[in-house]
This record gives structure tokens, sequence and C-alpha cells, in this order.
């Protein structure tokens, strides 16, 4: 988990509603907005509730782990990825519902399946930020 | 028809700030949205249609109404500048008269003030779900491989179904002189081409071209003028598909909505339509699509398409052209060509090996923006007319 998967980690674009989440990250902690409201844990990041239409939405704590909810291997990676190839490509289904795109790393891209238990990995680009990816458990 | 006293504006807001520094242009489109529906008395479960300009930041409309959370029947990203949200008004008054919809949102936000320099201004015009899909070494090909990863994991759906799609598409465009790939394709050549982002493989997508086309459509009275056999449209449907408020369902799209809209216009049903023209970005966009609107039920696309379901000849002969995946996918965008090889067919003037004996009902169906994720489907039920 130490070991970076040296994909591509460019630099997140953040926006003012959703600093927290990416602040955490570089911290190497997960925080998902949840709504004040109805409780529905929001994904993507944003300070409103798709669920319930509420703004009273907060970041709270994350347990960082999940299942895979689908994966390809990608075989044949475009730009900057075409030297990365093949790589992992997931959404992941975290224990708090949300379903989240990242990559798979740190494992032969044969071992991944669909329903497979995940944790996330926070690796650092080169400004202080970090991408979060997923690792088998 | 009549849109006169058919459509009322039942609510308004207006922003009270004129300098807000510390707010992101997406959470001003929301928190107009909230503030006209409060005034309405209704709620964002109630909104079924959403209009929006360029100034909404994303992808069209559909990346603000994935953010809010709606789920649509009409969508309509129309670009006049300043006058933008008269045309919308119309557009949603003209719809609600047809009975396409109930409740249109328009909104309208920006921060020309402070968007040069504010901390949220720099990313004022990136979609805001953009941070959160663009790290990973999403391409297209490796979305739509998501998507069949997922259906073949839910339904047992395998890369051999996928390709009898391919087959059917190619066993057509050898019969047309223009099609981009002439050549007749196998299950075996298909599956053994080489893997791109698993489980789709080179064969499993369209191709690329060149090209375009056009469609005129007249009034029924003008059509009566006409020396021309005209196809009369009677069915229409649209609907997109989001993220789903977080919980992503790849294995459906937008095809869901517009389908039903469409044969209920229509009064048909699936068992009605002899010919049908899909959407084949790649293999599994028919798949999914077949399903979604009604041909077979969902999870059961894998065995519908099978042994030749789809070629001419068979129960539903479709993309008689050779579609997106053999003949043609002018500007990467392959709803026109759709509908084109639907007139053909009901006219008669298809190719004589893949014409339909009969063709009297014809399905064209396009489909955009990334499959099951944030997309627009859209549905045309076509008749022969005279
Ligand atoms: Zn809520």
């Amino acid at each position: 988990m130490t070991e970076n998967s040296g994909l591509p980690t460019p630099t997140p674009a953040t926006m003012l509603e959703t600093e927290p989440f990416w602040e955490a990250a570089a911290e190497g902690r997960m925080v998902l907005p949840r709504c004040n409201d109805c409780e529905h844990v929001i994904w993507y990041p944003r300070l409103f509730c798709p669920e319930c239409g509420s703004t009273d939405v907060s970041y709270v704590d994350a347990s960082g782990t999940g299942t895979v909810y689908s994966f390809t291997v990608v075989e044949k990676g475009q730009g900057r990825w075409r030297d990365h190839s093949p790589y992992v490509l997931a959404y992941v289904e975290l224990d708090e519902g949300p379903r989240m795109m990242t990559n798979i790393v740190g494992v032969d891209p044969d071992a991944v399946t669909v329903g497979a238990p995940v944790q996330a990995v926070y690796e650092p680009g080169n400004d202080g930020g970090a991408v979060i990816r997923f690792t088998l458990r | 028809m009549p849109i006169s006293g058919a459509a009322h504006i039942a609510g308004v807001y207006e922003h009270p700030g004129r300098h807000l520094p510390d707010v992101t242009v997406p959470q001003i489109h929301a928190a107009v949205a909230a503030g006209a529906l409060a005034d309405a008395g209704l709620n964002f479960d109630d909104v079924d249609a959403y209009y929006c300009a360029g100034d909404a930041p994303g992808f069209g409309g559909l990346s603000m109404a994935d953010y809010l959370g709606l789920n649509c029947r009409e969508i309509d990203s129309t670009e006049t500048g300043g006058s933008s949200y008269l045309v919308h008004a119309r557009h949603a008054a003209a719809s609600i008269a047809a009975g396409h919809i109930d409740v249109a949102l328009i909104t309208l936000a920006g921060k020309p003030r402070t968007g040069g320099r504010g901390p949220g201004g720099s990313m004022a015009s990136a979609a805001p779900e953009s941070s959160f899909e663009s790290l990973f070494g999403l391409n297209v090909i490796a979305g739509y491989a998501l998507a069949a990863q997922r259906h073949m994991h839910e339904f047992g759906t395998t890369s051999e179904q996928l390709a009898e799609i391919k087959v059917a598409a190619s066993t057509h465009a050898q019969h047309n002189p223009n099609a981009f790939l002439s050549n007749p394709v196998t299950i075996e050549e298909v599956v053994e081409s080489p893997m791109i982002a698993r489980p789709l493989h080179r064969l499993d997508a369209c191709v690329i071209t060149d090209g375009g086309g056009a469609i005129v459509v007249v009034s029924a009275e003008t059509a009566a003028k006409l020396e021309r056999q005209t196809c009369p449209i009677l069915g229409t449907g649209v609907g997109i598909e989001t993220t789903n408020r977080g919980r992503i369902d790849l294995t459906r799209t937008g095809a869901v909505v517009s389908g039903p809209a469409a044969f209920a216009e229509a009064g048909l049903t699936p068992a009605d339509i002899d010919y049908v023209s899909i959407y084949d970005s790649f293999t599994i966009t028919v798949l999914i699509t077949l399903e979604d609107l009604g041909f077979c039920a969902k999870g059961e696309g894998g065995g519908f398409v099978s042994d030749g379901a789809l070629q001419a000849g068979g129960a539903l002969p479709f993309n008689t052209d050779g579609g997106g995946l053999c003949n043609n996918h002018p500007a990467n965008r392959g709803g026109m060509t759709k509908v084109i090889e639907a007139v053909r067919q009901l006219r008669g003037e298809a190719h004589a090996e893949v014409q339909v004996a009969d063709c009297e009902l014809a399905l064209a169906h396009g489909t955009g923006g990334s499959l099951a994720t944030r997309m627009g489907s859209a549905t045309l039920i076509l008749g022969r007319g005279n």
C-alpha cells in the first residue's frame, strides 16, 4: 500500500464545495458529503442533496472500503495512459452506498472481479494533492 | 396544436446576491431552482423537464440535471444568448400542451463579477463531476466496457452474444456499396479481434467516418400535397439517464423512458414493429437499448440477439445499411443515419437483399453522451404513409 501504482496522478480540479474531499484525500483520509435532512450519502461530492433537494450537507468520515461494482482492464489506453496499459478502471460501491469511479491498483488485473472487496489507497501527486484509488483487501 | 392557456408560470425566484465570491455556479443554479420550486409549492421530484443554456456548466443540460438529481423526460439546452430562457419557456409550454411533460424547470446562473478572481470562479465553466471521473484513464470505449462487464455479471451475457450484433451489421453492410466496412465477419473473428477494454474488442466498436445526413420534416397538410411517399411520425420519446444520485446503474439507459413514451404516443407495442434502427456505437449499446425499449425483458438481450435474430429475415431486422458498426458513423454521431435507413425500409428502398417484406412500422433510436452515465436517448416510431 505504500507502493505507488505509478499511474498518472493529475492535479484534481477542486471547487469550493469539494475542497473538504480533496483536503482529506491529501491527508490519507476519505470524507463524503452527507445530507443532514435525509441522511443520503452523496456522490459525486457536492453541497446539494440530489435525493431530497436539501442544501444542508456536511462532510463526514467514510470507511474507505467497498466492493467492485464493475471494472474494465484497459488494454489500449489513450494519451498519457497509453504507456500505463493495461490498467484497471472501475466503479467501486462504497460501504456507505455511493458508486465511485476509480482505479484498482497493486494487483494483477486478472485478479479483479465484480464484487471483490476493496479498500482505498491515497496516491500523492506533485502538488500536495492526492488521488483515491483502491486495492483488493 | 394550440398551447395558449395550456401552460402557466407557477413559480419564480430571483437570487438576492449580486456579488457571490464564495459559491460556485452549480450552487447558484441549485439555489434558484429550489427557490422557484418553493415559490410554486413544488419540489425537485415534481420536475420532469429541465431547460438551461450555455451558462450552465458541463455537457449541455446533462451535467446540471445530474447535479440536481432530476428525473427528466425532456431536456433542452437551446442557446440563443439572453433570450434563451424565453425560448425555453415557449418550448416548455408546447411540450406541456402536447402532454409530454408536466413540470418544467428553467435555470440561469453565472459569476461575471467574481468568476475571474474568486477561488470558485476559475472552474466556473467546468462540469461539476469532472474531477471525479477524469483522473482514472476513462476513455469512450472503457466507459462502455464498464457497462458491458456489469451486464455480463448480472445477466450472464457473453462476448459471443455481443458479437452476434456485429455479425448482423456486417452481413447487411456487404450489400451497401458505400459501407466503410463491407466484409462479413463471424462471431469468432469478433471475439478474436484485439481486446481494447475488456470485455470489448476492436470489432465491438463502430467505425469512424466523415460524412453527414439530413431529414426534412413537413406538416401532414404539406405532405399530402407531395408526390413522394412520406412517413408519418407516429410516436416520439426522450429520456435521460444520469449517475442516479450517486448509485449509477450501468445496465440502464434513457430508453427506459423514451421507448415507452414513443410506443404510448403511437398506440403501438414492440411486437408491432417490423424494422428497427438502433444506435450502435458499440455492440453493448444495441443490446441494452433493445432491452430498454421493451423488445425483450431486462437481462434477456443476449439470448434475444442470438441465432441471427437481428439479420434481415430474422425476428427483428436491424440496421440494414450496416449501421454505425460497419457502414457509417459521421461526426461520431449516429442518430441521423438511423432515421434515414428506417425511412428507406418504409419506402421499400433498402437493398433488395435486406428489404423487410411489407415494412409498415419502423423504430429509430438515438443515443448521446456516455452510456448509462449522463446520456440522452430519443426514440421515433415511423409509419409507412403513402
Ligand atoms: Zn437529502
